[in-house]
C-alpha cells in the first residue's frame, strides 16, 4: 500500500508543480472557464425572462452551474493532455520501468487533476459569488454541488487518461477533448430541459449529463433534489471510465 | 515569371497543401455546424422574447458558422506560415526572385478555397434545416462575398501573427482570444436584448459584433444599409490591416533570412 500511495504521492506533486508554476497550463485552466461564465451568464440572461423559464435562484446561478462542472470536466481532460505529453517526452516510459506499483501512476494523475479542480472551483465560486449569484440551497447542498463536480472531474480523468495512454500521442488530444465537448453542451446548457427542442431535446433527454447538471442545478437553488439519480449516475460512470482508465493504463504497460 | 503566375504557383501549392490535411479541412466544416445545431435546439426559445428579430433561432444564428469558420481561417492561415518559416521554406524562397505581395496572397488561396467550401456547406446546410433566407437569391450571393471577405480579414491576421512570430505554437495560442471576441459579441441574442448594460457596451464596441449583423441582416431583414456597410467596413478595414502588417511582416521576416 505504501508503494501505491509513495507512486501516487510522487506524480500528483509533479503534476500539481508543474500546473501551479507554469503559466502556460495554469491560465488557460482558469480564464476559460471564467470566460464562460461571463460569456453565458452576462450575455444571455435575458433568456431568464423567456416564458417557462423558472428557476429560482436567477440566470447567474443557472449558468454557473453548467460553468462548473464544465471546468471540472475539462480540469480531467487537460490532466489527460499532460499524460499524452509525458508519454511524448518520454518521461511516463521511464515512470512504468521506475514506478513499483503501476496503478499509483494513474492514481497520482487523478489526484493532480482534482487539485486542479479545486483551484479552479474556488476561483469560480468567488468570482460568481462577488457578481451577485444567489444561493438558495445550504451547506449541505453546496457540498454536494462540490462533490458532483469532482466526481465529474474524476470521470473525465479517467476517460482522458484511458486515451491518452493507448494512443500515448498529444495528437489524441481532439479525441479526449471532443467527445467531453459534445456531450456537455448536448446537456439542457442554455435553458431547461423543458425548453428544449428538436433534436437536441431528444438527445438531452437521454444524454446522462443531463441529470447531472440538472441535478447541480437542484442543489445550488435549494429544490428538491433527487439524490439518488444524480449521485447513482455519477457513480456509475466514474466506475465504468475507471475501468476505461486501468485498461488504458495496461495497454501502456504492454506497449513498452 | 509574372506576378500572377507566381501567385498562381504559390496558390496551387496553399490548396494542395490545404485539402491534403484532413485537419485543416474537417474542424473548420464540421465544428461551426455542430455548434450552431447546438445553439439551435438549445435557444430556440428565446425567439420568444419580445423584439427577436426572427421566427426562427436558425435564420439568426446562421451566421454564426461564418465567423466561427474564419476563426480556423486564421489558425490555418498563420499555422502554414509558421510552418514555412520553422521548415525553412521561406529562407529558400528569399533566394528566388519570388515577390512578397505573390508568396502572401498564393499562401491565403489554401484557406480562403476551405472558406468557399465550408461557407457553401453551411448555406446548405442551413437551407436544408429550413432557412428562410429575406435577401433572396443576390443576398445570397452578397453574403458569400461578405463571408470571403470576413475569413480573409481573419486570415490574414491569423498569418501576421504566424510571420511575426514563426511558431505556429503561438498561433494555436492566439486563437482562444480570438474566440472571446466571437464570444463577447451580438452572436447569441441581438445587442438591444442583451440585458447586462456591461456586456451590451463590450458587445458594441467590439467589431465582431458588426460582422455577425451585417451576415444576419440578409438572412433576417432583406437589404439592410447601414448593416452592410458596417459589415463590410469592420471586415474590410480588419482584412487591410491584416495584409498590410502580414506584408511588413513577410519582409521584415525576410530580411532577417
Amino acid at each position: 500500500m505504501s508503494r501505491f500511495a509513495d507512486v501516487a504521492r510522487a506524480v500528483a506533486w509533479r503534476s500539481i508543480h508543474r500546473f501551479v508554476t507554469k503559466p502556460q497550463f495554469l491560465l488557460p485552466s482558469i480564464v476559460f472557464p471564467l470566460f464562460f461564465f461571463v460569456a453565458f451568464a452576462g450575455g444571455l440572461s435575458n433568456v431568464s425572462n423567456v416564458p417557462g423559464f423558472d428557476f429560482p435562484s436567477g440566470y447567474t446561478a443557472f449558468q454557473f452551474v453548467f460553468v462548473l462542472l464544465q471546468a471540472s470536466a475539462f480540469g480531467g481532460v487537460f490532466t489527460g493532455f499532460s499524460i499524452a505529453a509525458d508519454f511524448e517526452s518520454g518521461f511516463a516510459r521511464r515512470l512504468l520501468l521506475a514506478a513499483p506499483n503501476r496503478l499509483g501512476i494513474l492514481a497520482g494523475y487523478a489526484i493532480a487533476a482534482l487539485t486542479r479542480a479545486a483551484i479552479v472551483g474556488t476561483l469560480l465560486f468567488c468570482v460568481a459569488l462577488a457578481t451577485g449569484m444567489q444561493v438558495h440551497g445550504d451547506g449541505v447542498d453546496l457540498f454536494g454541488l462540490v462533490v458532483l463536480a469532482l466526481l465529474i472531474n474524476m470521470t473525465a480523468t479517467m476517460w482522458s487518461a484511458g486515451v491518452a495512454m493507448r494512443l500515448r500521442t498529444i495528437q489524441a488530444g481532439p479525441a479526449m477533448q471532443m467527445p467531453v465537448f459534445i456531450v456537455l453542451f448536448l446537456a439542457p446548457v442554455y435553458m431547461p430541459l423543458d425548453l428544449l427542442s428538436g433534436w437536441v431535446k431528444a438527445v438531452a433527454h437521454v444524454n446522462p449529463f443531463t441529470a447531472l447538471v440538472d441535478g447541480g442545478r437542484d442543489l445550488i437553488s435549494g429544490g428538491d433534489v433527487r439524490v439518488w439519480l444524480i449521485y447513482g449516475v455519477a457513480v456509475a460512470l466514474l466506475t465504468a471510465f475507471a475501468v476505461w482508465g486501468v485498461r488504458g493504463l495496461r495497454r501502456a504497460e504492454s506497449a513498452g | 515569371m509574372s506576378l500572377v503566375a507566381q501567385g498562381a504557383e504559390m496558390a496551387r501549392r496553399s490548396v494542395l497543401q490545404t485539402l491534403r490535411q484532413p485537419a485543416m479541412v474537417i474542424p473548420p466544416v464540421v465544428f461551426p455546424l455542430v455548434l450552431m445545431a447546438v445553439n439551435v435546439g438549445g435557444l430556440q426559445a428565446a425567439t420568444n422574447l419580445p423584439g427577436f428579430p426572427s421566427d426562427t433561432y436558425l435564420d439568426f444564428a446562421i451566421a454564426f458558422p461564418f465567423i466561427q469558420g474564419s476563426l480556423f481561417a486564421s489558425i490555418n492561415a498563420g499555422s502554414s506560415l509558421a510552418r514555412d518559416v520553422e521548415t525553412g521554406f521561406l529562407k529558400r524562397l528569399a533566394l528566388t526572385p519570388m515577390q512578397r505581395a505573390a508568396l502572401l496572397l498564393g499562401n491565403l488561396a489554401g484557406v480562403m478555397t476551405v472558406a468557399l467550401i465550408s461557407s457553401l456547406i453551411y448555406l446548405a446546410a442551413g437551407f436544408a434545416a429550413g432557412l428562410h433566407f429575406e435577401a433572396g437569391v443576390a443576398g445570397v450571393l452578397v453574403l458569400l462575398v461578405l463571408a470571403l471577405l470576413i475569413a480573409l480579414a481573419f486570415a490574414s491576421l491569423g498569418a501576421l501573427i504566424g510571420l511575426r512570430t514563426g511558431s505556429g505554437e503561438t498561433v494555436q495560442g492566439v486563437f482562444p482570444l480570438l474566440f472571446v471576441l466571437v464570444f463577447l459579441s451580438s452572436n447569441a441574442l441581438p445587442r438591444e436584448l442583451i440585458e447586462q448594460d456591461w456586456f451590451r457596451a463590450i458587445a458594441t464596441v467590439n467589431p465582431v459584433s458588426y460582422l455577425f449583423e451585417g451576415l444576419r441582416s440578409l438572412v433576417i431583414f432583406g437589404w439592410d444599409g447601414e448593416a452592410l456597410a458596417l459589415g463590410f467596413g469592420c471586415a474590410g478595414a480588419i482584412a487591410l490591416i491584416g495584409v498590410v502588417g502580414a506584408s511588413s511582416a513577410l519582409r521584415t521576416r525576410l530580411v532577417r533570412t
